[in-house]
């Protein structure tokens, strides 16, 4: 496998308290390799140490100890002026933009190639080159108070992209934006990790964000990692309760409310069903096996909720049924071995 | 009034413009490096010096609580010696400047401080030095501030060179108190007073418009 574009290794990071009243953690051995040319989301609630690791991949902060690998250099212990020079292979966008209100568009972009010395000829033409890849060359000479919060962001994005760089961060990018916005900036984003290659780390507290374009995750809790994986593994099987929780609503579906109310640990009485979450994965996420389940075993589906979505570009299938209780093993077993995730959510009647 | 009273309230007017003018321009030229350097020099920012930070403060504060008239009357021989004598028009202009100096220097550092500090942390991440932080981020973007601020100081200033009359300064302060108040000539006074009023409105005035050519974080229509 190719080296990886970041990789961090056994990363802690400590803040001292005033009063010598011990270290806050913000981070704990943290492990993990950003794979070259791929988006990958670090997911958490605030407070849970995604913002500290990315600012260590351009040396915003530093590891107390432990690792910090990009592009090969060590960003942990370079001196400043050659963090300086990792930094322009390192792009970064913000949730709340940070664009200079006093430039314009133009120059806004303008300003990370002010910064590492190019000649003010060879400004011009790839300012321009930048502007119209993200599509504002009608509003190159506004000033950023004039734009919507989307072209705020599609400024920021061609800001990062004026030094040509390697990786993208991405902290918060879509969080201040609207749902259909959100959507737009994310597909430019995808758009310019397939044409340019361009390896990108995002940090989201929206899985949202990460089914739509991450093909790698991490689940971050309380400065750990408690998950990582490629999304379409994690999605599927979430093995820790932060990245259930994260799920829930974001895939596939929900139990809907009328049998949420009723549903129980154990089945009671004759006729009793179980509820059953089916994930279908992979190739199977389009076989019609339900149906094959009442030709081939007799047994009837009921079912409750369900959709098909697609993650990291393949099919992602996920089905809320009832199944009668008497034939549940026998089922879930047919399910399984064709391929199906099973899980018994309760029981009604 | 009397005509001959004229060419006076004129010549006043013009040492007032001249002493107000130059304390503004040399008190800048002083303080602005310093207002730059406290706004950016607290341990952990971009130029972290605290202890450089804390003792240019106290002299800052110091200056500062000197009430004017105390400092003009204290400094004669650093006057003397700056400018070869202690009376005059160009004497007045030292004091004037070491009390515009802090003023500016406290102005345009609470001008910076105003500045989105997510400004310098994209600054930091496209790899900029401390120097390219301040000039193309942290002066720009605080540039309406700077120039409210130093309206202000002009403004302050007038007030003040109307006390040098004390070390023979001139200016129509001086004029008010020699001519209005101790010859008793109260159309003297009100003409002083009304000069003094439609200048510190001019320069008010003046200010804001330039703040507000500076200034595009309001989006307004720029006349296309």
């Amino acid at each position: 496998m190719a080296e990886p574009a970041i990789s961090f290794q056994d990363v802690t990071r400590r803040y001292p308290q005033k009063g010598g009243a011990g270290d806050v953690v913000a981070l704990q051995d943290i492990s993990l390799d950003v794979p070259q040319g791929a988006i990958t989301g670090i997911i958490g609630r605030s407070g849970a140490g995604k913002s500290t690791l990315l600012r260590m991949v351009n040396g915003l902060e530093r590891p107390s100890s432990g690792k910090v690998i990009v592009n090969g250099h060590d960003v942990g212990i370079a001196p400043d002026a050659q963090l300086r020079a990792i930094r322009r292979e390192v792009g970064m966008i913000f949730q709340h933009f940070n664009l200079l209100s006093s430039r314009t568009v133009a120059e806004n972009i303008a300003l990370p190639l002010e910064i590492a010395g190019e000649d003010r000829k060879a400004i011009a033409p790839r300012v321009a080159e930048l502007i119209e890849r993200v599509g504002l060359t009608a509003q190159a000479s506004r000033y950023p108070a004039e734009l919507s919060g989307g072209q705020k962001q599609r400024v920021g994005i061609a800001r990062a992209l004026a030094t040509g760089p390697r990786v993208l961060l991405s902290d918060e990018a879509t969080s201040a934006l609207d749902p259909d916005t959100t959507r737009q900036v994310l597909a430019l984003l995808k758009s310019i990790n397939r044409e340019l290659g361009l390896t990108i780390l995002l940090i989201t507290h929206e899985m949202g964000v990460v089914r739509d374009i991450c093909s790698h995750v991490a689940v971050i809790e309380a400065g750990r990692i408690v998950e990582a994986g490629e999304t379409y593994s994690v999605f599927s099987r979430p093995g820790h309760p932060t990245t259930r929780s994260f799920l829930q609503g974001v895939t596939g579906v929900a139990v809907p409310q009328f049998v949420a109310g009723q549903l129980r640990d154990q089945p009671q009485g004759d006729g009793a069903e179980a509820v059953v979450q089916i994930t279908f994965i992979g190739n199977h996420a389009t076989d019609p096996m339900l149906a094959r389940l009442t030709a081939e075993r007799g047994v009837s589906v009921n079912i409750l909720a369900g959709a098909i979505e697609e993650i990291g570009d393949r099919p992602f299938g996920s089905l809320i049924v009832g199944l009668p209780c008497d034939r549940l093993e026998e089922s879930r077993r047919f399910l399984e071995e064709h391929g199906l995730l099973t899980e018994v959510l309760g029981y009604v009647g | 009034m009397s005509a001959n009273l004229i060419p006076i309230l004129w010549q006043s007017t013009q040492q007032t413009l001249y002493m107000v003018l130059m304390s503004t321009l040399l008190g800048t030229l002083i303080g602005a490096p310093l207002g730059v350097f406290l706004a950016t020099s607290r341990r952990g920012e971009l130029l972290s010096a605290p202890v450089l930070n804390t003792v240019l403060g106290l002299i800052v504060n110091a200056a500062r609580s000197t009430p004017f008239i105390i400092l003009v009357v204290a400094i004669i021989p650093f006057t003397r010696l700056i400018a070869g004598t202690s009376i005059g028009t160009t004497a007045a202009i030292v004091p004037l400047t070491i009390a515009a100096a802090p003023f500016i220097a406290r102005l345009i550092e609470t001008a910076i401080r105003e500045v989105d500090a997510g400004l310098i942390e994209a600054a930091r991440a496209m790899g900029a030095t401390p120097g390219q932080i301040v000039r193309k981020i942290l002066v720009p973007e605080a540039m309406p501030g700077i120039i409210l601020g130093l309206t202000l100081a002009v403004v302050s200033l007038i007030g003040y060179s109307a006390m040098v009359g004390a070390v023979g300064g001139g200016g129509l302060g001086d004029l008010g108190i020699r001519y209005g108040y101790q010859r008793f000539m109260p159309e003297v006074m009100l003409a002083v007073v009304v000069i003094l009023i439609v200048l510190v409105q001019l320069v008010q005035s003046c200010g804001e418009w330039i703040a507000s050519r500076f200034d595009k974080r309001a989006p307004r229509n720029r006349g296309r």
